[in-house]
């Protein structure tokens, strides 16, 4: 098995608080890594890092065995890393179909031949599939910002996978969803990583989903790691249980 | 483009062309000034309506696109030449001018944008050896083309009706491709733009430059049809009022900056009736317009036309592409 993301000894402070305090992991190929935490324990800001949106105090990201530390987004998402967002990221005023298009647009040659090249950069099949995949043919033509909560929160996850990425971070994917929503959003994501063998990093409080979904989960509270392994042993650890309760 | 739209573009079209043979030689220079403006209304509409990057320095762009043309057809450079070389340096400089946009948006970058139309206003008023300082440059000959000569209103009209045409067919295509996409994203959430690999930077830039071009087309044009030019034409009045014909058109509407900027060229002399208080009229209709119709003539059409389709599909109203901010 070979590493996809690896992370060593991660900090980020803000002023005096460290909101990631060395934290090290790795996510092998194919894994659906868990990461759940209560509130504020840095899960989000540990993601910024790994994704290039801030820049980590100290501490080392590597993509495929790459040195990402400190990278733009853009240039690590064109290298195969791709996310979704906590709270709704969709473009409201393009099409459910065009912010397919855009998701995957910017893989396909440079920004020259795009400019002389087809209208959909060839991927309005691609588009429709994935469509078809997370069944949002219906609204293709609609725009984004029309769809309800849970609809954008899918349209989300399309986007993410719309350029075959090989490494997926999903940032509390199920958060304000409903049931129906969230049992299909599940098991597009399963099928989906089924399909592509791509590898998932979820963050994620809704417990059951965290249990369906993940391979392997990681506790976070106050910046470290406190509790790692599989889900329903993570669960029982009264370590963990503390870390929820405790305050 | 819907079916509907190709109708009304084609009657538009047959208006445009039909129009002048209707007019007196001072609505034929008004008409010209509108095809002329319109160019770069457009490139104001590329950069703030469809980037959503706000830009107070269009008129700027206008006035270096002129003093170009002027000084290198004076000079004795073909206009053909001067044309494509008020159009290169306006890139140039719309990308530099970009800078700043990358670390400031909304208001702050219009002051920033504000503060460079007061420079180049400076320039074009200080450096008399080069521009004339406020006496202006005289005497500006209108092109001759293939041995056609568009000294003739109505000629020249025909000559900016035709740059507009060939230049608005122009920014259609690169809108249709990934890159209009890529504007409005950078517009709508440049955080998630990034997350799928948009390079925002290189977009922001490329949105200033090729707007700030068409500002330099449009003072190409400019200075052949007022044939004479000073600094104070392209101080802050002039990116404001290029600034209200995109909101008034309605921002982010491929044919915003059309109706804009004849509501902007024609109105005001239709007020004339009004006699003195012309302008005071004019200013309190766009006053009543922004309040109850702050995405423009075209935003209500759109949303006419959407109100009259009960299903709420997309509406066949022309240039209401989607991508109303």
């Amino acid at each position: 098995m070979n590493p996809v993301l690896q992370v060593a000894d991660l900090r980020k402070s803000f002023g005096g608080i460290a909101a990631v305090d060395g934290v090290s992991f790795q996510v092998d190929e194919g894994e659906i890594l868990g990461i759940i935490g209560p509130n504020g324990s840095g899960k989000s800001t540990l993601f910024n890092c790994v994704l290039g949106q801030l820049t980590p105090s100290s501490g080392e990201v590597r993509v495929d065995g790459r040195r990402t530390t400190g990278m733009r987004p853009c240039d690590l998402n064109r290298l195969g890393v791709s996310r979704t967002f906590q709270l709704l990221q969709v473009f409201p005023q393009l099409s459910v179909r065009d912010n397919l298009i855009l998701a995957g647009q910017e893989h396909q040659g440079s920004m020259v031949s795009r400019l002389f090249g087809r209208a959909d950069a060839g991927l309005g099949e691609g588009a429709d599939r994935m469509l078809d995949f997370f069944r949002l043919s219906h609204f293709a033509a609609q725009p984004a910002g029309s769809l309800s909560y849970g609809q954008q929160k899918l349209l989300d996850a399309a986007m993410a996978f719309m350029a075959g990425p090989r490494l997926v971070l999903l940032d509390e994917p199920a958060g304000g969803v409903n049931l129906t929503m969230l049992s299909h959003l599940r098991e597009r994501l399963q099928a989906y990583h089924a399909e592509r063998k791509a590898t998932f990093v979820v963050i994620e409080h809704q417990m059951e989903f965290v249990m369906a979904l993940c391979t392997r989960v990681l506790v976070l509270a106050e910046g470290r790691i406190i509790a790692e392994g599989a889900p329903a042993a993570v669960r029982r650890n009264p370590v963990v249980i503390e870390a929820y309760l405790g305050h | 483009m819907t079916r509907l739209g190709a109708v009304v573009i084609g009657v538009a079209l047959a208006l445009a062309l039909a129009a002048p043979f209707f007019l007196k030689p001072f609505g034929i220079y008004l008409l010209s000034m509108w095809a002329v403006l319109t160019i770069a209304a457009m490139g104001l509409n590329l950069t703030l309506g469809y980037a959503g990057q706000v830009s107070l320095a269009q008129g700027a762009f206008v006035g270096i696109g002129a003093y170009t043309v002027a000084l290198l057809t004076q000079g004795g450079v073909p206009f053909a030449l001067a044309f494509i070389a008020a159009g290169l340096l306006c890139f140039i400089v719309g990308w530099m001018l970009g800078y700043p946009a990358l670390r400031v948006s909304h208001h702050y970058l219009a002051f920033v944008t504000l503060a460079f139309t007061t420079l180049v206003f400076l320039v074009l008023r200080n450096e008399q050896w080069l521009t004339g300082g406020i006496y202006g440059i005289n005497g500006i000959m209108r092109p001759v083309l293939f041995g056609w000569s568009t000294g003739k209103a109505l000629h020249f009209y025909f000559f900016s009706l035709g740059v507009l045409v060939v230049l608005a067919l122009a920014i259609w295509w690169m809108l249709r491709s990934p890159w209009g996409r890529a504007f409005v994203a950078l517009r709508e959430n440049p955080i998630r733009a990034a997350s799928v690999g948009l390079d925002t930077r290189r977009y922001t830039l490329m949105a200033f430059a090729v707007g700030s071009s068409l500002g330099g087309l449009s003072g190409a044009l400019y200075a052949p049809l007022v044939q004479f030019i000073e600094p104070g034409s392209f101080a802050i009045n002039m990116s404001f009022s290029l600034l209200l014909m995109v909101i008034v058109g309605g921002s982010g509407y491929f044919f915003g900056p059309f109706v804009g900027a004849l509501v902007a060229v024609l109105l005001p002399e239709w007020m004339r009736i009004a006699e003195g208080y012309y302008l005071i009229v004019y200013a309190a209709l766009v006053m009543v317009m922004m309040a109850f119709c702050p995405t423009g003539i075209l935003g209500l059409v759109d949303r006419l036309a959407k109100a009259a389709m009960p299903n709420g599909r997309s509406a066949p109203a022309i240039g209401a592409e989607r991508t109303a901010p």
